[in-house]
């Protein structure tokens, strides 16, 4: 038999954004009727690498052939118009718009006169929908369905418009497992027709039960492609994270001293099986004074929605969390930052800093209304905490006056645990504290961690870089799909361990296999 | 709609199970709110026009109905084009302006004939149109902004052609255009028949055509509406055109209604269309509209002015309190809905 024809060859594919190589010369092949998962940390390249596909953004060097023609897509629409269709993780589609409409948009069944024949459109829709396994009134607005039927609707669209290739870019991170069923036969079914797929997602389940072949991305480079199949979990989540199995762990590389002296005494932070409709499900972590807990897993397992639901930024649907013994009233982040609970977001440039003010005002903003009598601000309190903190985190700005906004990666994150440390917190919950800061930096942001713990403090500390979490974490906790799926304690902290973790090696740990049993 | 990935709302839709497994009382509550939102104007013009026939004997008189059913007329042509702006998520601040200066036009182009009579407003306000649409489609400047400018702009237009507004220009009787304005069939005025033409067009054009599905899709999500395919820029520049084209005409009919072209008509009368199309189930928002509820949001308008009118002792000033108080009440009603809606 022959092989089947090749849809799309990508040969050299660069890619760079002021300061990032976002994609530094990749290949991929894509032949008829294959599924192929795209997979990589945050920040690899994927999102840039399906961006180029879709005309997005143009390359800067390498070319892309599709169907045997060389091609530059100026606009998503003209990708689309090719045959490359994609869906999105956000559905986009019109919420107000009848499902039918919005499944026929542009390309609406029109009688003799040019106008809209409704009603074959309604019969069509209903027809292709059930395809889907969605039954639903189509002529309801689309925003009265759930989120699955939604992405359903935009995978039937994807499809429909001819599409040769789909990408879909983690399309189950709202579906409900039923769902995902219902997708992965469509997805069967495209691959039957000859039609080529792009799955993204960091579910590894899910990859090994529809892909067939893989390509991995590691810091905008193809760092593994082939068979899926014949790569193993563990490698996996190795050649992703790029780690070598067998590699002895360099110590020293970060500035963290090790293990503190982690109190008995009782947990300053207790949360208690926090759940969020797809996000968590039965989340339990806890801290004790002066301690460095660790969040484990890939992007999507649940570290950043922990932090969230703990601090009250994500609204849970059970689960409790108590603050040294006082239970928090869920969902409010005030309520959390009056118990002493402390974020510091991933996204310090969205969530975090506001640039055009300046350090002091940053600094000063949380702890304002404890600085001021009646509604009136003591500047002179103001400047004396301003000045503590810019000494003791050793703050580089010419003046407290300047703006946020000029100063480095890494000093705006310090204003910013500087913000969160006037409040005197007695947990700080921190979110890839060192990413997108430069090296020197970076080693002192660890620094500081070490001290605040030193000082009594529990730190949550969230971490991509596995250097970073494993050697400045006392405990590491690893989730797996908003599961805790181990813990590793003492001497299991170790990059092999935490991989071996994820991975779902249940070799891993005593209570890790425990738990993976437990929640599949 | 810039969500990153970790941080995506879980809204309680997700929790649904789609198809069988709905509730099936959120679906009828759903649809229990759509339709107050499409029909609760007509709902109230139905019950303000039977109260006010029962309580005042001149209201439901052929001489009155006739009478309202004509003034209603400019206005609701001008609201027709600016359902089709609103709907995309636009506004259109310079329809008032654009309504004067097309009669203005009208009457001056009179003696040229009834063809130039009605061209040249509409080349004239069409062409504004379309520079709005230009300057909010393809330089992204704010609608609000752009009419705004079109609005001060087609003012001193119409200063300039009126020699600051000492000329008025007439129109001759027994013209074809003063046959169109004045005339009557049936026992209605011609402006009335060719407002309800125009509205059967312009449902026809917004709920059956690719074109309306567009200006739906682009108030909806214009991010969507471009991913999916759909030509965000031109779908904006007609609309504004349209916007323009219809003001021009109302312009030019009402002239020819008044026999001259009056510069000081269509102050306000942006806000008064705004309102229509609100009250008529319009979000002003975008992305859900209904042109029959903005014909019925500008009778609704002129039925509250009618009854005010009979009853003898009231002030009209108190005219604009009632049509003010009354759309205050519409945007709560919407919003009131439009949040329960969500909540499904």
């Amino acid at each position: 038999m022959a092989p089947p024809a090749e849809v799309l060859a990508v040969r050299g594919l660069s890619k760079t954004f002021p300061g990032v190589r976002a994609l530094d010369d990749v290949d991929l092949t894509l032949h008829a009727g294959e599924v192929h998962a795209l997979i990589g940390e945050n920040g690899a390249g994927k999102s840039t690498l399906i961006k180029l596909l879709t005309g997005v953004y143009r390359p800067d060097a390498g070319e892309i052939t599709f169907q045997g023609a060389e091609v530059s897509f100026a606009t998503p629409l003209e990708a689309q118009k090719a045959g490359i269709s994609t869906i999105y993780q956000e559905v986009n589609l019109i919420p107000l718009l009848s499902v039918a409409r919005n499944l026929f948009l542009g390309r609406e069944p029109r009688n003799r006169f040019g106008v809209l024949d409704i009603a074959r459109m309604n019969s069509e829709a209903e027809e292709v929908l059930r395809g889907y396994g969605v039954r639903v009134d189509v002529r309801r607005p689309l925003r009265t369905l759930g989120v699955g039927a939604q992405q359903m609707v935009a995978l039937a669209r994807a499809v429909a418009t001819d599409a040769r290739i789909v990408i879909m870019d983690e399309p189950t991170s709202s579906l409900e497992p039923r769902e995902v069923e219902t997708l992965f036969s469509v997805i069967r079914g495209l691959r039957d027709a000859g039609i080529a797929v792009v799955y993204v997602s960091h579910r590894l389940d899910e990859l090994y039960a529809v892909c067939s072949t893989v390509t991995v991305l590691r810091d905008g480079r193809r760092v593994h492609h082939g068979s899926l199949a014949e790569l193993g979990r563990l490698d996996l989540v190795s050649t992703m994270l790029g780690r070598d199995l067998g590699e002895v762990r360099a110590e020293g590389l970060t500035k963290f001293s090790g293990d503190h002296q982690a109190t008995d005494s009782e947990p300053v932070l207790e949360a208690h099986e926090l759940t969020v409709p797809h996000r968590l499900h039965g989340v339990s972590v806890s801290i004790r004074p002066g301690e460095v807990v660790g969040l484990g897993g890939l992007l999507g397992s649940g570290r950043t929605e922990t932090a969230k639901a703990i601090s009250g930024a994500l609204p849970v649907r059970s689960g409790r969390v108590t603050v040294a013994g006082v239970p928090l009233r869920g969902g409010s982040a005030a309520a959390a930052i009056r118990a002493g609970v402390s974020l510091l977001p991933e996204d310090r440039k969205s969530e975090g800093i506001v640039p055009g003010l300046s350090v002091r005002e940053n600094i000063a903003l949380a702890v304002l209304p404890r600085l001021s009598r009646f509604g009136l601000v003591s500047e002179a309190r103001v400047d004396s905490v301003v000045d503590t903190f810019v000494t003791r985190l050793r703050i580089k700005a010419s003046s407290p006056h300047q703006k946020v906004g000029e100063l480095s990666g890494g000093n705006q994150q310090k204003v910013l645990l500087a913000r969160w440390l006037a409040m005197n917190p007695k947990v700080l919950l921190l979110d890839e504290p060192t990413r997108g800061i430069d090296v020197g930096a970076k080693a002192e942001v660890q620094k500081l961690v070490d001290e605040l713990a030193a000082d009594g403090l529990g730190v949550l500390l969230i971490s991509s870089d596995l250097e970073e979490l494993i050697e400045g974490s006392d405990r590491v906790v690893v989730l797996k799909d908003g599961a805790v799926v181990g813990e590793l304690t003492g001497d299991d902290v170790t990059e092999d361990k935490l991989m071996r973790t994820i991975a779902g090696d249940t070799a891993a740990t005593a209570p890790a296999a425990e738990e993976v049993a437990g929640d599949g | 709609m810039t969500v990153t990935k970790t941080e995506a709302p879980v809204t309680t839709a997700s929790n649904q199970p789609h198809g069988e497994g709905e509730p099936a009382g959120s679906a009828r509550s759903e649809r229990l709110s759509a339709l107050i939102q499409q029909h609760g104007a007509l709902a109230v013009l139905v019950i303000v026009s039977l109260v006010a026939s029962f309580s005042f004997d001149s209201f439901a008189t052929g001489d009155n109905v006739s009478n309202m059913a004509t003034s209603s007329a400019f206005l609701a042509i001008v609201a027709l084009g600016m359902t089709f702006v609103i709907i995309t998520g636009g506004i259109d601040l310079s329809v008032g302006s654009l309504f004067a200066l097309g009669g203005v036009l009208a009457a001056w182009g009179s003696r040229y004939g009834t063809l130039v009579a009605l061209l040249l407003p509409l080349a004239v306000c069409g062409l504004i149109g379309v520079v709005n649409g230009l300057l909010v489609a393809r330089s992204r400047l704010a609608p609000f902004i752009v009419t705004l400018a079109a609005m001060l702009g087609a003012r001193g237009l119409l200063l300039a052609v009126t020699d600051e507004g000492a000329e008025t220009f007439l129109i001759g009787k027994g013209s074809l255009l003063a046959e169109l304005g004045q005339g009557t069939t049936l026992g209605l005025g011609n402006p009335v028949w060719i407002t309800l033409a125009l509205f059967v067009a312009g449902a026809v054009v917004l709920r059956r055509t690719r074109f309306g599905q567009h200006v739906y899709a682009v108030g909806g999500n214009e991010d969507a509406a471009a991913l999916m395919g759909a030509p965000v820029a031109r779908t904006k520049i007609l609309v504004y055109t349209l916007s323009g084209l219809l003001a021009g005409l109302a312009g030019a009919l009402n002239a020819a209604w008044l026999a001259s072209g009056v510069t000081i008509l269509g102050n306000g009368m942006e806000l008064e269309a705004i309102s229509a199309v609100v009250i008529g189930g319009t979000l002003l928002t975008g992305g859900l509209g209904y042109v029959s509820g903005s014909l019925v949001g500008v009778l609704l308008l002129k039925v509250i002015q009618n009854v005010i009118n009979q009853i003898g002792s009231l002030d009209s000033s108190y005219q604009q309190v009632v049509s003010g108080a009354f759309l205050a009440v519409v945007v709560i009603a919407q919003t009131w809905l439009g949040r329960r809606r969500q909540l499904m």
